[in-house]
Order: structure tokens, then C-alpha cells, then sequence
């Protein structure tokens, strides 16, 4: 029994090797949002094509939809958008956008230039909104449900994967 | 790569416009130092209100960076969240307060001090313990050999020198 | 051609070390001296090919050839000469031959200086120096090819990171890798005495000068990166608890515990397999940070670009050395005595204790990097731990410490008569706090976290003085013995009262400039100025320059105290051509009681810009106190004894 204690640190290098070995499938910087299963967060923006009209957390209600954080200076955002604008020729459920720190003018001529696949994007011109979302990187994406809770949050760009083993499925039980 | 690198290219562009500008500025500076040369003016309107900010601050994670507090990065998210945390403090909010703040939105993550509950619970009493517990068996193992009688030690030759320091 | 030349010379020196690691350990469990004695040429051609390797990358940054993708990533035509060879360790793959290199010349050191070891004890130590350095080529050339060609060559290199571009960059990697990998030469030792069956006092003695060199170098290299950041980075922070800069610390606190637990086992014999444990955890540790540095599992603003393959591969290395040695030691260890007698307050139990303690502090640290590490694997969410967490429970840990380091060498040997000793130190401890008190006092304010480190520092050295006093003027001795008595104290001793007091000076550095630095932040015009605790800093405007792949905005600051100028300083905001970066360079008037420390903020409406003007008291003791524990670590080593033993048993 005396030998026992001299595989202890056998026994600590083992554990260890398991999590650094765990670790590396993990992503350190990576943030995950406490804001899933909870309510998306109050917010009322101007549109980005018609700044007059305002668009809020109230006139989402009742719908499925999703919230899609993009910006002309992104250059991850060019990557997803290709996908996106397919996407939403697709889906029935509404996308929108939300144009995050960035100039009007400048974000009018990235989707001029680029497709357009919102229902309507929203200014959100100090980043005050993207702040109350979590939002700490462009692009990142969100499935929100008829009850204004949010259920998914995609970090980076959106990739055929993640819409087809991830946000169709969740997207057809949020609706059913 | 540095924090440095996170600056978006429109503060870049300013950066170079500025150096360009320069000697037109200086210019314009020496023709008035004269007159204006003063004690330089806080950099902030409220320095008591700033020292506030950039301890809360110093507390908190700048999320697009490596590793670095929003106090030190220069990225816009950071130059954005302590502006918001400013604006909490100036309207009478305490640091508890901004602290939730932030975990409501970005969780544990963005704390450099983590929080004290059961899951971080071995973290912040290892430490304690492992003294408690390191300086306890060594206690008892050498009262345990203290206790042993002499013929299950080695014997001891005397120092030479006779010198008790002798290390 | 020679980047071929290189490429080749490591498979060459893979090979020797092939060789190296296999025959002489066999020739030393069987006993076939043909074998052993193959040893050392095997370690001086190892090293003849790795150096030859380095020069060739050398060349190549030189060189300016960008055909070899490393200099293209890490190099430009613009880049001055002394950044151009500092450069070659400025990135991962680089940086690895740098640490093939330093482990063998470690290794030929330990060829050069071992005559006085039996042949058995010098075959096994230098195959297992040899199979770590298989290890590492094999990383380098499956993983980590410094001469991996680029096509088509670009006709421009990236350029060294700005950050790197500094006169701390081209020593402090080689200073913290000589000090790193040096304690492969105390596993080296310690895997040879658990094989063989010869763990000992002798042991002890013999390994105790490789473990002190290698830790002089390893605090000179933190030290180093310290001072780096602190005038690099621009805002004035010298310690960050950066999972890098964890990764250095943790062997650091283990290599100081196994200097001294080395001292227990020469003089007593005893604790021995804890002491070998102890110089395996060290070495450990050692892999364990290059691994968490390479590898992408922690974020840090210092780690090198990552790869999972490369992951894996130091991982699986550090499972089969760390593994094999663990289970080396579970196998052997048990059989070892328990050497000779001692008591239960004694300076052996003192040393003890600093091990105990400077262990807790190494696991802690790793407890807090490792940890956010540990919870997301098991899927229970992101956390970080950063400086407040550190800062709570490392300090704390260093009290007790620095109190026994007070107590134990002045304890005896055996039985330490603990009346006796603490009459002894009531000087000392009376002195420390009235110190710390008086300090406070000059220093404005007393403040009580900065009283209780005064007192912590001023305790060690009161414990010194009285230890010396003790020496050199003891109970019925005439002062004129002074002098002779003096020089008679024997270096290692001498060595160990100045790296004591190295501590001591590190605390205050680190205390005053935590609790007494003042800070201020203001927007200046030309010809403002500001006031900072009797300093006044006077802007005289910006003057544009061009640096040699540079141009920055620098400010014109003078200081001046009681109207006399005292200091011209130049903080630049620099944009360096390449990576478009702006870089802050603070401007630092350093002194022997305080820093200034200025550094330009942004430009703002008007013309004036924003400066942030420090003085720091005493900052540069945390650097001077390294320095010293160094010095003293150099001074032990010189120690007639060990040179007294090598000569005699030639």
C-alpha cells in the first residue's frame, strides 16, 4: 500500500493529459451566449433603407425569424453572405439584418452590391443593440421564436452544415 | 498578434491623416504657444469618474482580443463597453451592478475575476487548501520520523568543518 | 542551397540523437564500456550539426532569402541586421531549433564537465538528454520545418512582428530557453540515478550546480520579458498572469524548490526521491508550458500560430517523457532509504516547508491557467481567470514563504533550538516593521498592503544582516577578525544571502510601485505642462520622423524638477511600413528611486494630444532584485567546493 501514493503523480499526469487533449478540439476565445432560452433583449432601430421607419422587439412577435449581425467593413461577412442570400430565397422564415457600427450609405451599397436576402435591415449605428445581444465579432447569427426567446446563437459565418444539421431542424419545430 | 492589430482600418486611415497633418498643426500651435501654454487639462472631463471606469474595466475581458482587459485594448468593442460602462456609472450605478451587466450579456467569460459559486468553488479554495493540506503531511510525516528510533536512519558522520550553517 | 544544407543537418543530427539516446543506455545496463564511451562524441557531433543547422537559418534571415517560408513570414529587405537574426527565433518553427539548440549545448556541457562522474552515470544522463532532443527534431521536421521552401519566392517578406523589433527581443528568448531547457539536464540526472540505482547525497552534490545555472538563466530570461513589456507595450504593466508568461513561472517556482531540496538531500541524504520528483516536475513543467504555448488551447497575446497536428504531436511527447518518467519513478523510488536523522524543527524541515509552499505556488498557478481549460472540456461553460485571481492567491502564498526564508538559514542544522533562533531574529523582526512603517511614512501615506510587503522584505533582510553579523562578528570575537572572517564565508552561502536579498528587493520594487505610483492623464498643446509629485512634464510639441521601415509622430517632452530640466523625453506613436500597425513606444526616464514614464494617446481636437504621464517609485528594484538573485545563483556555482570536487575526483 506505501507504493500507492507514489502513482499519484501518475495518476494527476493522466487527468491532465485527458483535458489538454480535450482542449485541443476546443476553441479558447470562443464566447458562448448566456442568452439562449432567454428573451431577446429590448431594442427599437431605424430601418437601414427607410430610416423614418422603426422596426422593434414588440413587431416581431408571433413569428419565427432570424437575426443576422453583418457589416460593409466584415470581411467574414462576404464569406457567409453568398449562402445567406441563397438561403433566404429558400426558407420561408424571415431574415433580418442588422447592420452593426457601420454607415448608412456604406451599408446600402454592400448589399446593392452583394445581394440582398433581409426582409429589412435595422441600423444599429453605436453598436448599443449588438452590445445588449452579446454580440462581440461579425457575423453572428440568431434563431429567435414566436415568443421573442432566443434559441440559437451562431458565432463566425454560416456554413451549409450548420444550416442543414442545425438551424432547419430547430427552425421546423420552433414552427410546428 | 497584438492588440494592435484589431484596429479596424478606419482608425488607421485617421492615424496616418493625423501624422500628415502635423506640421500644419504645429504650425498653427507655435504661433499660439505663447499666448496659451497653460497646465495641461485632465484628458477626461471627470478624472475621478475615469479612475473608476478603468478599474471596473481592468476587471473585465476585451472579448476580440488575445488576452487583454478593456482597459489596455484599443479594439472598438472595447473602446464601446467602456464607454457603456461609464455611462452606467454616471448615472449612479455601482460597480455590482455593471459587473451583472455584463455577465447578463457575455457571461462568466468576460470576468477576468471569476465569480465565487460551486463550479468555481475547488478553483478558489485549492489554493488554500493545498497549502493546509502540503504543510499538514509534511507535518505529520516528519513528527512520524521524528518518532522512528535511530537504528532506522542512516548514520550521521559529523560535519568536519563543525560548522552548523554549513549548507 | 543552404536552406538544404540546414534541412539535412537536422536529419542528421535526429540520427546522432537516435544513436545517443539507445547505445550508451544500454552500454550502461550492460556494462559495455565501448558502448558508454560512444557517449560523448555522439553529444559533440549532435551538437556540431545542430549548430550548423541554426547558422544556415541565420544565413538565410541574413540573407534576406524568401524562398524559405519561415523568412518570408518573419522578414523584410527593410529589417535591420540585429532584428533579421533575432527574427529567427521570432516565430514557432524558428523558435524550436532555438530551443534543439540550447538543449544541445546543455548537452555538451554536461559531456564537457562530467569527468568526474562514473561512466555509467555519464552515459545515462546524456541518452536521455539525447532522447529528448529526439523528440524535439522529430517535432521540428514532421511538424515545424524551419526550411520549408516557399514558391514562388516573394520578392518581400512579411516583416517581424514591430513588437519584436527591439533590443529585449534579440536576448530574452534565448536567455528564458537556456534556463528552460537547462532543467533537462537536472531530469537528465535524476532519470540516470532512478535507472541506476544510485540516487544519493552524491547525486545530490552533483546535480545541485546544473539545477542553479539553469534557474539563473531562467530568472534572468523572466526578468527579461518583464522589463520587455514593460517598455514595449506602452501602458506600463510588467506582469500580466499571461498563460506565456504562467508557463515560465511555474518551472521557475518548481526549479527554486529543487535547489533547495537539493540541499536537504546532500546534506542529509533524505527526501530523496521527493528531491527526484521535484527535478522531473521541473523539467516537466518545462514541456508542459512550451506545449500549452504551441498548441491553441489557451488564448494569449504571446502564443505562437497553432496547428491541432502540432497539438497532438508535443502532447503525445510530453505523455511518453512525463508518463515514462512517472512510472520510472513509481517503480524506483520506493526502495530509496530514508536517509539520515533530522529533526522536527530544524533547518531541514525549514527548506522543507519552502518546498511545500513554492510547490502550492506553482499548482495554484496552474490551477488558475488550466482551469477555464478544464470546465469547458467538461462542458460546464466558459470562464476566465486573469490577474485578479492570481493576484488574490499568489501573494498570499508568498507571505508564509518569504517568512521561512527569514527563519531558515539561520535555523541549524538537525535541531533548530527554536527559542534560541527566535531571540535571534527579534532584531530583525523589529526592524521590519518599524521599516515598513517608516517607509510608508516618507513615502506620503501609510498604506496597509503596502506595510505588510515592507515588512515581508524588510524581514528578510534583517534575517540576512543578522545571519552575516552572526559571521562575521559572533559572541566573543574581536571586530578586527572581521575582515578575515568575511572572506571566509564560502560562496555558496554568500550566493545564497544575495539572492535572498535579490527577494527582498524584487518586494519592494513591487510594493512601492503598486501602492505609490502616480498616474496622469491629460490632453497637452504645445507648451502645456503637468505636474506629477514634484515632476513637472513640459510638451514641446511632435516632430515627424522616419525610422528604417518606420515613421512616427514623436512628442518633445521635457522634465524638469524644482525649475531644473532633468530628462528630454520621446514617446513616438510609430506605423511601421509593412503591417500598418500604429505602435505606442513609451518614452522612460529610469532611476534608481522611481521611473517617468510618458506615453502618447491620440491626437484630439485643436491639435493637442493625449499623454499619459507616470512616475513610478522604485519600479526598477523588481528587475534589480532578479539581477541579484541571479548573481547570487552565480556566485553559489563558483563555490570552490564544486570545483574542489571536480578537480579531485579527475
Amino acid at each position: 500500500m506505501k507504493h500507492v501514493r507514489y502513482l499519484v503523480p501518475m495518476g494527476i499526469l493522466l487527468v491532465l493529459l485527458y483535458f489538454l487533449r480535450a482542449g485541443l478540439n476546443l476553441n479558447p476565445k470562443e464566447v458562448p451566449s448566456p442568452l439562449i432560452g432567454k428573451p431577446a433583449p429590448e431594442f427599437s432601430l431605424p430601418r437601414l433603407d427607410q430610416p423614418e421607419q422603426r422596426i422593434s422587439r414588440a413587431d416581431m412577435r408571433g413569428q419565427v425569424w432570424m437575426l443576422n449581425v453583418w457589416a460593409s467593413w466584415c470581411v467574414a461577412c462576404r464569406q457567409e453572405h453568398p449562402l445567406l442570400v441563397q438561403y433566404a430565397k429558400q426558407s420561408k422564415v424571415p431574415i433580418y439584418g442588422l447592420n452593426y457600427k457601420d454607415e448608412r450609405a456604406a451599408g446600402m451599397k454592400w448589399l446593392a452590391d452583394f445581394g440582398n436576402p433581409y426582409t429589412a435591415s435595422i441600423s444599429d449605428r453605436d453598436g448599443r443593440v449588438g452590445i445588449d445581444f452579446g454580440v462581440y465579432g461579425v457575423p453572428e447569427t440568431f434563431v429567435i421564436d414566436r415568443d421573442g426567446v432566443i434559441r440559437y446563437k451562431q458565432i463566425g459565418p454560416l456554413t451549409p452544415e450548420v444550416i442543414h444539421d442545425t438551424i432547419e431542424p430547430l427552425l421546423k419545430q420552433l414552427n410546428s | 498578434m497584438t492588440r494592435l492589430s484589431l484596429y479596424s482600418s478606419n482608425s488607421i486611415a485617421n492615424m496616418r491623416k493625423l501624422i500628415r497633418r502635423l506640421f500644419v498643426t504645429m504650425a498653427w500651435s507655435l504661433a499660439c504657444a505663447g499666448a496659451f501654454a497653460a497646465e495641461a487639462k485632465p484628458a477626461s472631463d471627470n478624472p475621478a469618474l475615469e479612475a473608476r471606469v478603468m478599474k471596473i474595466s481592468g476587471e473585465l475581458r476585451c472579448l476580440v482580443c488575445q488576452n487583454e482587459t478593456i482597459a489596455a485594448s484599443h479594439a472598438d468593442l472595447a473602446v464601446d463597453l467602456r464607454r457603456q460602462v461609464r455611462e452606467m456609472l454616471q448615472n449612479g450605478q455601482n460597480e455590482q451592478q455593471v459587473i451583472e451587466y455584463m455577465t447578463a450579456r457575455y457571461g462568466d467569460f468576460v470576468l477576468y475575476r471569476p465569480p465565487f459559486k460551486p463550479l468555481t468553488a475547488l478553483l478558489w479554495i485549492g489554493p488554500a487548501a493545498m497549502v493546509v493540506g502540503g504543510l499538514g503531511t509534511l507535518f505529520v510525516v516528519l513528527r512520524r520520523r521524528s518518532r522512528l528510533a535511530d537504528d532506522a536512519f542512516e548514520p550521521d558522520d559529523k560535519d568536519a568543518s563543525g560548522d552548523p550553517h554549513l549548507s | 542551397m543552404i536552406p538544404e544544407i540546414g534541412h539535412f543537418s537536422l536529419w542528421l543530427a535526429l540520427g546522432m540523437a537516435l544513436v545517443l539516446g539507445a547505445v550508451p543506455l544500454v552500454g550502461a545496463q550492460t556494462g559495455r564500456a565501448d558502448f558508454m564511451a560512444l557517449a560523448r562524441p555522439l553529444s559533440y557531433l549532435l551538437f556540431f550539426f545542430v549548430a550548423l543547422a541554426f547558422a544556415c537559418l541565420v544565413a538565410s534571415f541574413v540573407g534576406h532569402d524568401f524562398s524559405v517560408r519561415y523568412v518570408a513570414t518573419n522578414s523584410n529587405t527593410a529589417l535591420p541586421l540585429q532584428y533579421r537574426i533575432a527574427g529567427v527565433w521570432g516565430g514557432h518553427e524558428g523558435s524550436l531549433l532555438l530551443w534543439v539548440q540550447m538543449l544541445v549545448l546543455w548537452t555538451v556541457a554536461v559531456a564537457l564537465f562530467s569527468r568526474h562522474l562514473p561512466k555509467e552515470v555519464t552515459a545515462r544522463i546524456l541518452a536521455v538528454m539525447g532522447m529528448v532532443a529526439v523528440g524535439f527534431l522529430l517535432f521540428m521536421l514532421l511538424t515545424s520545418n524551419p526550411f520549408d521552401r516557399l514558391f514562388p519566392a516573394p520578392f518581400e517578406g512579411r516583416d517581424l512582428n514591430p513588437l519584436l523589433q527591439d533590443p529585449g527581443m534579440v536576448i530574452h528568448p534565448p536567455m528564458l530557453y537556456m534556463g528552460y531547457v537547462g532543467f533537462s539536464v537536472a531530469f537528465a540526472f535524476a532519470i540516470a540515478a532512478l535507472i541506476g540505482g544510485t540516487l544519493d547525497a552524491t547525486w545530490a552534490r552533483w546535480t545541485r550546480p546544473w539545477t542553479t545555472v539553469a534557474w539563473m538563466f531562467l530568472t534572468i530570461g523572466i526578468a527579461l520579458g518583464s522589463a520587455w513589456a514593460y517598455y514595449e507595450l506602452g501602458w506600463g504593466g510588467w506582469w500580466f498572469w499571461d498563460p506565456v508568461e504562467n508557463a515560465s513561472l511555474m518551472p521557475w517556482l518548481l526549479g527554486t524548490a529543487l535547489i533547495h531540496s537539493l540541499a536537504v538531500t546532500e546534506k542529509r541524504n533524505s527526501f530523496k526521491s521527493w528531491t527526484v520528483l521535484l527535478a522531473i516536475l521541473a523539467f516537466s513543467f518545462s514541456l508542459l508550458g512550451t506545449f500549452l504555448v504551441r498548441s491553441g488551447v489557451l488564448s494569449s497575446v504571446h502564443a505562437f500560430a497553432t496547428d491541432p497536428l502540432r497539438g497532438q504531436f508535443i502532447l503525445a511527447f510530453l505523455a511518453v517523457v512525463v508518463g515514462g518518467s512517472f512510472s520510472l519513478y513509481a517503480w524506483r523510488a520506493p526502495q530509496v532509504g530514508i536517509g539520515k536523522r533530522f529533526g522536527l524543527w530544524s533547518k531541514e524541515s525549514a527548506l522543507l516547508g519552502n518546498n511545500v509552499l513554492l510547490v502550492v505556488a506553482a499548482l495554484a498557478v496552474m490551477l488558475g491557467t488550466l482551469y477555464p481549460l478544464v470546465l469547458d472540456a467538461l462542458g460546464m461553460g466558459k470562464i476566465s481567470v486573469g490577474p485578479p485571481y492570481f493576484d488574490a492567491v499568489f501573494m498570499p502564498l508568498m507571505a508564509p514563504t518569504v517568512f521561512l526564508m527569514g527563519i531558515g538559514p539561520l535555523a541549524r542544522w538537525r535541531n533548530a533550538e527554536l527559542p534560541a533562533l527566535a531571540l535571534r531574529l527579534r532584531w530583525a523582526a523589529a526592524v521590519a516593521i518599524a521599516g515598513a512603517i517608516l517607509t510608508g511614512a516618507l513615502a506620503g501615506e501609510i498604506r496597509l498592503v503596502a506595510t505588510l510587503g515592507l515588512v515581508m522584505a524588510y524581514w528578510i533582510v534583517g534575517s540576512v544582516a543578522t545571519d552575516l553579523w552572526g559571521r562575521v562578528h559572533p559572541q566573543g570575537v574581536d571586530w578586527a577578525q572581521a575582515p578575515a572572517r568575511l572572506r571566509q564565508i564560502p560562496r555558496a552561502l554568500a550566493g545564497m544571502m544575495l539572492a535572498h536579498l535579490g527577494i527582498a528587493v524584487f518586494c519592494i520594487g513591487v510594493v512601492m510601485v503598486k501602492a505609490y505610483e502616480v498616474e496622469s492623464d491629460v490632453k497637452m498643446s504645445v507648451g502645456d505642462s503637468t505636474t506629477v509629485r514634484g515632476y513637472t512634464f513640459i510638451f514641446d510639441g511632435i516632430k515627424e520622423l522616419k525610422g528604417p521601415n518606420y515613421v512616427a509622430a514623436q512628442g518633445q517632452m521635457r522634465v524638469t524638477r524644482d525649475g531644473q530640466t532633468i530628462a528630454d523625453l520621446h514617446p513616438e506613436k510609430r506605423i511601421y511600413r509593412v503591417q500598418q500597425n500604429p505602435m505606442t513606444e513609451a518614452a522612460i526616464d529610469s532611476g534608481l528611486t522611481r521611473d517617468l514614464y510618458v506615453s502618447l494617446g491620440e491626437q484630439v481636437e485643436g491639435g493637442a494630444w493625449i499623454v499619459r504621464v507616470y512616475v513610478k517609485p522604485f519600479i526598477d528594484w523588481i528587475w534589480f532584485g532578479c539581477l541579484f538573485m541571479a548573481l547570487g545563483g552565480l556566485l553559489a556555482v563558483s563555490d570552490r567546493r564544486y570545483r574542489r570536487a571536480a578537480g579531485a575526483e579527475q
